[in-house]
């Protein structure tokens, strides 16, 4: 199936869905996210696969993209999320895919956004006592002196 | 001893680390085991010691600049990287490639596909106890690869070849005759690897139903490549969603029965006589033409989005592109297979013995490089 026909079809059911006009995501509100994520996967959509999850910080808010595909009925689709700043925090979707354990964890550490519900919330990349989210656009290096040998 | 003292015996639950410092992790991976006795009770994994930033150094380079980093992220196929991320990139800058670059560029991933096939099964024996022999073997066979690309493009491991819009260079004159050699010196010993390995019974004893991939598990793990297809999932990229010139090319897609780690090395020794297929018919078709670049090496892709990957040796490797106008990506997130595809050892090795991890993750073929990035 196309993204159109995909988006139509999640349209019929969850009219709060609406579609990303440039990119052709669909965006849905964080409330009805596992609503619409068990209804792609066990529908006859069957989203098999969870591909990717991923979040991008627009200062004013952080975008989450989910890459779903399904192997058996080979179509795709990205669903996204706008989380407002402040209140970055999400259902997880480790219970429905399990590849949503790992994935949820970087965008945790990377991002700072919690996933409620998550079976380990920790820090993946990064060392488990590091301060701050790399990848948000606010975040400075901690600061590192080195001193000249004299 | 009667039956009332062996009650009482119990062994005691244990904690050992196997690893970062480990010849068979692959790198530096740590796993922490929870042991009854031998028997693996649960395992977690820990990475992130090779994490080297590479999603926030590419918001402050070019999109040119970032493509040396890619050779650093799968570094035994740092082609396919490359590939991956150059195309990534033209698909956001809507850019069309000359046919003979194309050609070139499935030409090189194919063959680097066939050098990381080879570490993964001389390491995998390795593992299994097959001291140094076929380690050497497929260690010979790669260098043979290596010398070509060293042909082509001037490196040995990270090659840098691939451009935004074509390649670094054209194919050297007397190449196609080396790579012709190539594959018939490969196919021989493809069925030398076969004759040696496949069907040993100490290789079988150790690598036979263990570790087995339901195919469900699999997908819903997001695990890929070889992997995947070991479980009996007929998927390839390059078939499924073609691209390049792969629409044209004949070959078949190899898939395992039980999911188990004999599978998944069976499927990686059928993938390279089929890549060795690819390259001979790619090197018969291969177009004439310009396969350099003639634009600048800034660019500035309008502000959009895209999401591409393509079907590294371990698997699927994406690209996550957002530009916002400017010269430098305003974010990128790397898809790797290799992370994935480590998330899901814990599931395999529950109630299997230590000496089946380093079968399993040998099997596996993980890649700590990008899994950390």
């Amino acid at each position: 199936m196309r993204t159109n026909e995909i988006f139509m079809a999640i349209k019929t059911d969850f009219p709060e869905a609406r579609q990303e006009e440039e990119t052709g995501a669909v965006i849905i509100p964080k409330e009805s996210l596992l609503k619409i994520t068990q209804y792609l996967k066990n529908h006859r959509l069957a989203f098999d696969n969870l591909h990717c999850i991923t979040a991008i910080d627009r200062a004013e808010r952080v975008e989450l993209a989910y890459t779903l595909y399904s192997i058996s009925e080979h179509h795709g689709i990205t669903l996204k999320i706008y989380l407002t700043a402040g209140e970055e925090n999400v259902a997880s979707l480790a219970e429905l895919w399990k590849s949503a354990n790992w994935l949820e964890r970087e965008v945790y550490d990377l991002f700072g956004v919690i996933f409620l519900n998550h079976p380990d919330l920790r820090r993946i990349l990064n060392p488990y006592d590091w301060k701050g989210h790399p990848l948000r656009k606010s975040y400075s290096h901690p600061e590192v002196s080195i001193k000249p040998r004299l | 001893m009667n039956t009332s003292q062996t009650k009482d015996i119990c062994t005691e639950e244990f904690l050992i680390n196997m690893g970062p410092q480990h010849p068979s992790t692959h790198g530096v991976l740590s796993l922490e085991l929870k042991l009854d006795g031998e028997m693996i009770r649960d395992c977690t994994a820990h990475i992130g010691y090779l994490h080297r930033s590479m999603e926030k150094l590419a918001e402050n380079r070019t999109y040119t600049q970032f493509i040396p980093y890619t050779d650093r992220l799968d570094y035994v196929a740092s082609m396919n990287n490359n590939m991956g991320y150059v195309m990534a990139v033209e698909k956001l800058l809507n850019l069309e490639i000359s046919d003979r670059a194309k050609y070139i560029r499935v030409i090189a991933a194919e063959l680097n596909r066939i050098a990381s096939h080879l570490i993964a099964i001389g390491t995998f024996a390795q593992d299994l106890g097959a001291f140094a022999t076929p380690l050497f073997y497929c260690f010979r066979e790669r260098e043979k690869i290596i010398d070509i690309f060293d042909q082509i493009c001037g490196n040995r491991l990270t090659y840098n070849y691939m451009r935004i819009g074509g390649v670094q260079f054209d194919l050297p004159k007397g190449i196609d005759e080396k790579i012709k050699k190539f594959i018939k010196y490969m196919r021989s010993k493809v069925d030398d690897y076969d004759w040696l390995l496949t069907y040993n019974t100490i290789f079988l004893a150790r690598s036979k139903h263990i570790g087995l991939l339901p195919k469900d598990l699999a997908i819903n793990y997001s695990v890929s490549g070889p992997n995947l297809r070991a479980s009996g999932v007929k998927w390839d990229l390059r078939k499924d969603e073609p691209y390049l010139v792969y629409e044209k090319l004949e070959f078949d897609i190899p898939v395992g029965e039980n999911g188990d780690s004999w599978d998944r090395y069976k499927v990686r020794l059928e993938e390279i006589r089929q890549s060795l297929k690819i390259v001979e018919q790619a090197l018969g078709a291969l177009p004439e033409g310009d396969p350099t670049v003639k634009i600048g090496r800034i660019h500035k892709p309008s502000p959009s989005e895209i999401y591409l990957r393509t079907e590294n040796p371990r698997g699927e490797l994406g690209f996550f592109i957002i530009s916002d106008g400017s010269a430098y990506p305003y974010r990128l997130k790397i898809r790797s297979p290799s992370f994935s595809n480590l998330a899901v050892l814990p599931e395999l090795v529950k109630g299997l013995k230590i000496a089946d991890i380093v079968c399993i993750l040998g099997s596996l073929d993980i890649l700590m490089g990008e899994t950390d990035r």
